[in-house]
């Protein structure tokens, strides 16, 4: 080892404004780093969110082309510009400005954690026109079908969700049945070997559905067939 | 994220995605520490104390950045107020607890840079939890933290007393038994469903 | 001022980081990414660059201050020095490379408490100049790169049958699915530890025998 005595400049202690300026001047100079690169990636992460939701959106309502967005809370539904907290509800409308659909966020716990999910659904036919998952965790081979199966995904093509007389919920609730069990038009058939995942998404459906709809409706008939 | 009940979100990070077996976090004290059954049930409780107190503070610190629109700094003063967390708690529990600062003292130093503290501050942030269910997650987590590291000091005990080719002693014999550990634990997945 | 430790830059300072001294196989640290994010070759390649960029980063700028930060501080500056890195690397790759950024998710940001980045700044940045720094966290992000790749090209190939992405064994092959869940990733790093531990072993009952030959 070398023999020679190591003198620290910390061993004469340096006032609390020293360590306060250098702490201080790094806190600066991180920031205003921080400041650059987050300025310069805005533009471009805002984009992309766009890109992203118009393309989900888009997809679960077949002949949209643009999009509005609104929440729904036990309240009512709200545009997304009111401030009002909720669920993420999309009014798709195509290139005459006509409403073809709305899309809405469901969630609901699957085999290894939360399935959330987009969904479709036409007010003309009452009915799911699409689904589409945007986070799943689940068991990769198994779970992980959701996305991909076709003949599970052939279940949200036109998925029966009519309202009550009442119109306060759904007339008949959306569930999902044993793979092959399949008889009424408002039943989900599992994916064999991923029934808990399956059963996830018919119960996020459901659930945001029983809630969404009554509204939407509610206001479609309120303002003749608009939002 | 709504519709998440609590008995859920604690099930959820303690067992079903328990942090060290299924997501690798704190997986050096889990190495570490997790030699004999007394110390990492001291461990863990440390980690739950932390982990509360981060996540409380983590969630207010949130609210206020979203407020300002400062959220790109939002890792910075999770670090930061962590740092000062488990300072408070060794400074309080000196005050006010000698024999607990004797039992967990030690430890609270190490508890900084494990990464499962910020995890959680993290991952609750991620998923849009609001103030009860990220409390909940918290003490989950620290549930599971605590769960992984005495189940895997017992059987560190018991492996003590067996002979072990030589190859395999330390690290690669933990790494396998963590493995298989973290398989039992996959057992678990589809309770909240 | 704190002495300078003034060696020349030699082939060691960035090997020793890849090989003698890998963060991983050696020192065991950083394991949570290690383990977390290798369920594929393309997530391992992700995160170590990403690793790489931090490290270089964070340790070139302690270096440049490293004689105007009092000690009473360090740790801090460096952690607030390391965290401003880190949002950095989250925010280009979430606006350049949102798969990628997705898959990672809160990873990315869990590269703050990488005990590796912050040893380094400890252990070399604050006593070395600005170009044995770059040389030596080059090494060693390169060596994390390494057996990052070396664990999620293993789990991948066994467990999903390709390697980043591709695959690679056609229809007929039974993907080993465990591989790529959780309990792949402690197997696969046991794996890799346990055949170092034997071929370091082997080459020291070499170097036994071989040594009277050489007194001879």
């Amino acid at each position: 080892m070398n023999e020679q005595p190591i003198v620290f400049a910390s061993q004469r202690t340096p006032s609390s404004f020293a360590l306060i300026r250098v702490l201080g001047l790094v806190a600066m100079m991180s920031g205003l780093l921080l400041v650059l690169v987050y300025q310069w990636t805005l533009p471009v992460i805002t984009e992309q969110r766009r890109q992203a939701l118009e393309q989900a959106v888009f997809q679960v309502i077949p002949g949209a082309t643009r999009l509005d967005a609104f929440v729904a809370n036990d309240s009512g539904l709200h545009a997304a510009a009111s401030g009002q907290s909720g669920r993420a509800v999309y009014a798709g409308y195509d290139a005459a400005g006509a409403l073809v659909g709305i899309a809405a966020e469901g969630a609901a716990q699957g085999y290894a954690d939360a399935v959330r999910l987009l969904y479709g659904y036409s007010p003309a036919c009452q009915c799911i026109t699409g689904i589409r998952i945007v986070y799943s965790r689940e068991t990769p081979g198994f779970g992980d079908k959701l996305a991909t199966d076709a003949p599970f995904l052939a279940n949200f093509e036109a998925l029966d969700a009519r309202l009550n007389a009442e119109g306060s919920a759904l007339a008949n609730a959306i569930v999902t049945v044993r793979h092959g069990s399949k008889k009424q038009p408002w039943q989900i058939d599992a994916i064999s070997g991923a029934t808990v995942s399956s059963k996830a998404v018919g119960k996020a459906i459901n659930e945001s559905a029983q809630q969404v709809l009554p509204h939407l409706h509610r206001r479609l008939s309120e303002q003749e067939g608009k939002l | 994220m709504q519709g998440e009940s609590l008995t859920f979100v604690f099930l959820n990070a303690a067992i079903i995605n328990n942090f060290v077996l299924a997501m690798f976090l704190g997986i050096c004290p889990f190495l570490g520490v997790s030699g004999k059954l007394k110390t990492s049930s001291s461990m863990g409780a440390a980690t739950t104390l932390v982990m509360f107190i981060s996540s409380v503070s983590a969630y207010g610190l949130n609210v206020l950045l979203a407020n300002f629109e400062i959220e790109f700094l939002r890792l910075i003063s999770y670090i930061a107020v962590i740092a000062s967390a488990v300072q408070l708690v060794e400074m309080s529990m000196k005050k006010f607890s000698p024999p607990l600062f004797r039992a967990l003292g030690i430890f609270l130093p190490l508890i900084t840079t494990n990464c499962a503290i910020l995890g959680v501050a993290l991952f609750q942030t991620a998923k849009e939890y609001d103030f009860y269910q990220a409390m909940v997650y918290s003490l989950g987590a620290g549930a599971g933290f605590t769960l992984a590291l005495v189940l895997m000091a017992g059987l560190r005990e018991k492996l003590e007393l067996s002979t072990v080719p030589r190859i395999a002693q330390g690290a690669g014999m933990s790494l396998m038994l963590a493995g298989i550990l973290s398989l039992a634990f996959m057992g678990f997945a589809g309770l909240g469903g | 001022m704190r002495p300078n430790v003034n060696q020349p830059i030699t082939m060691d300072t960035f090997l020793r980081g890849i090989w003698r001294e890998n963060p991983v196989f050696v020192a065991l640290l950083g394991m949570c990414p290690v383990l977390a994010v290798t369920n594929t070759a393309t997530n391992s390649l992700a995160m170590g660059v990403s690793t790489l960029f931090v490290l270089i980063g964070s340790n070139v700028l302690i270096s440049m201050l490293r004689n105007y930060i009092p000690k009473q501080v360090r740790i801090a500056t460096y952690i607030v020095i390391i965290a401003t890195f880190v949002t950095m690397v989250d925010y280009i790759l979430q606006a350049f490379s949102p798969t990628v950024y997705a898959a990672l998710g809160a990873f990315i940001q869990l590269i703050v408490v990488n005990c590796i980045i912050l040893g380094r700044a400890e252990a070399y940045a604050s006593k070395h100049p600005v170009l044995s720094t770059a040389v030596n966290s080059a090494g060693m992000g390169i060596g994390f790169t390494i057996a990052l790749l070396m664990l999620g090209s293993v789990r991948e190939l066994l467990g999903m049958g390709s390697l980043f992405g591709v695959s690679l064994f056609g229809e007929s092959f039974q993907p080993w699915l465990v591989m790529i869940l959780p309990p792949g990733g402690f197997f696969v790093m046991g794996g890799w530890l346990l055949l170092f531990a034997w071929w370091r072993e082997r080459k020291a009952r070499k170097a036994i025998v071989e040594e009277p030959v050489h007194a001879g």
